[in-house]
């Protein structure tokens, strides 16, 4: 079997008091689509940037492309960076420069490659994504759909050979989701990508993930095969994929009792 | 009595906190200096937005400046008929003292102000991040061609600002006021000296520069990424730069000319 691009073991995280990972196994498998999801505020984003390099857990081990994360130095990182690409929630695209500088920027920025070659470059992954012809707009002229689709033609620019998709569903129409759905399985298809997926929108992800892991309060869940994951009668995996309103993950954030509280007057 | 103390210390340690990574970032600045060195294009592009903005701002105060040193510099030399020294005591007040502090003080206003929201609002977008995760440095790429800028463009606003300001005494004191154009250029040329005032002067709006531009580089950077983390950042930049270049021209002011 081949070795996992991404294995985490034993992965502890806390921001401040908050525990956001107790304990997390995880593989990525390579040349797969594989999703993360569950509900907000569980550090699916966290683990992107665990992931990245860009936070360091308390303990546990990360490691992508053999090498642990966590002992990198920066400029480790940074060499390790250059096979990953990232798509941000927000797309992060630069706002002073258009769509064309915005996808050519990685290249300008790690390669000496004449303007000739970088324009065909970059004319070539906006081809990819169907925005060659937006390439002298202006971040701010685009839709949030069109501004995601960018923010992937930049991930892909340096050929990585993984990309991490943050919510990359997350308030977009139908159509812009269904053409990020066939995005992100063509390419990594085509690109022979790796592909982690961060979402919470169960039906799109499904439709293209390979392996799915179902994150919830810390700890991996579920995980399996999308097929398996739907039929899983775990009450976890039932309130996340059915949206039920209370269950494990409760309605209610932990409070004092409410009489209590109440009977508290005005002091807060 | 226990909370207040408890209070006091959370306060003292977020202050030193603060003071330990202003200083960390200074050092990462520093560092990325060479790197930043090979592509001067970086830095002209910012000396443009940092330094060419802000002289019309520059120009415009060092005339009135200028012009109301002039008048009030006449109106108080006349009295001891020592008018003829009006040049000598515009040029060494704008040299000394009020072209490197005032022009901080509107540098802060204009341009440090303007490069703390522009950072504080690349972090809040994600686009810092971006950078990272594009394997760019993003004090390399985005903080120290932009501090160099300032640590440039501030002592020659200065310089701009006595010049123009000098101008403006000239324009009061010889044009309106009749005072002798020879001697208003006479006793300035021979009492204001290269070494003791111009250099000293220089040197103040170098420190000025190196400072307003740590400050406000920092602010944005270390700024919390919400609209009003940005806001109270961009405050903090134009209050402490202000105060900061008033702290240390008393410091530079007593060691230069102290005795």
């Amino acid at each position: 079997m081949t070795e996992p691009v991404v294995q985490i073991r034993d992965l502890h995280f806390a921001r401040g008091e908050r525990m956001i990972f107790d304990g997390i196994d995880l593989d990525i498998e390579p040349d797969g689509v594989t999703a993360i999801m569950g509900p907000s505020g569980t550090g699916k984003t966290t683990l992107l940037k665990l992931i990245g390099g860009q936070l360091r857990p308390q303990s546990g081990s990360i490691r992508v492309y053999g090498e642990e994360v966590t002992g990198l130095s920066r400029h480790g990182l940074f060499e390790l960076r250059k096979k990953m690409g990232m798509l941000f929630q927000s797309g992060a695209l630069l706002t002073d420069i258009n769509v064309f500088e915005n996808v050519a920027y990685p290249i300008r920025e790690h390669t000496r490659l004449p303007d000739a070659l970088i324009r065909d470059l970059v004319l070539m992954k906006l081809q990819a994504v169907g925005l060659r012809g937006a390439s002298a707009m202006m971040p701010s002229e685009l839709s949030g759909g069109m501004a995601r689709r960018v923010a992937l033609a930049r991930a892909i620019a340096l050929d990585p050979m993984m990309v991490m998709y943050d919510e990359p569903f997350t308030g977009q129409d139908p159509i812009s989701k269904g053409i990020l759905v066939k995005l992100i399985r063509e390419l990594n298809d085509a690109l022979g990508l790796t592909s982690i997926v961060v979402s919470h929108d169960v039906l799109e992800t499904a439709a293209i993930a390979d392996y799915v892991y179902l994150l919830s309060q810390g700890k991996v869940i579920e995980h399996g095969k999308p097929e398996a994951l739907l039929a899983s009668d775990s009450e976890w995996a039932r309130q996340f994929l059915d949206g039920k309103a209370d269950g494990p993950v409760a309605f209610h954030y932990p409070a004092a009792d409410f009489r209590d509280d109440l009977l508290r007057g005005g002091r807060a | 009595m226990l909370d207040a103390l408890q209070k006091l210390g959370r306060v003292t340690l977020g202050f030193f906190q603060r003071l330990g990574r202003g200083h960390l970032f200074l050092l990462q600045i520093f560092t990325t200096i060479p790197g930043v060195l090979i592509r001067p294009r970086l830095i002209l592009t910012q000396l443009y937005t940092v330094g060419v903005l802000t002289l019309l701002i520059i120009l415009v105060s060092g005339l009135f400046v200028g012009l109301v040193l002039g008048l009030q510099g006449y109106n108080t030399l006349v009295d001891f008929g020592a008018e003829d020294s009006l040049g000598v005591m515009v040029a060494l007040s704008l040299v000394r003292e009020l072209g490197p502090v005032v022009a901080a003080l509107l540098f802060a206003g204009r341009a440090g102000s303007a490069l703390t929201a522009e950072i504080g609002l690349m972090k809040a977008t994600e686009q810092l991040s971006g950078m990272e995760m594009m394997a760019v440095d993003p004090v390399q790429r985005v903080v120290t061609p932009r501090f160099l800028a300032s640590f440039i463009s501030l002592p020659l606003l200065a310089a701009i600002f006595s010049a123009i300001g000098i101008y403006g005494g000239y324009l009061v004191g010889v044009g309106l006021l009749g005072v002798d154009d020879g001697a208003f250029w006479g006793q300035m040329q021979d009492k204001v000296d290269l070494q003791g005032d111009v250099y000293n002067g220089i040197i103040k709006s170098i420190v000025f520069g190196f400072v307003a531009g740590w400050i406000a580089l920092f602010e944005g950077y270390d700024a919390v990424p919400t609209a009003a983390g940005v806001s109270r950042a961009t405050t903090r930049t134009v209050v402490h730069t202000s105060l900061a270049v008033l702290g240390l021209d008393f410091v530079l002011t007593a060691l230069m000319f102290g005795d």
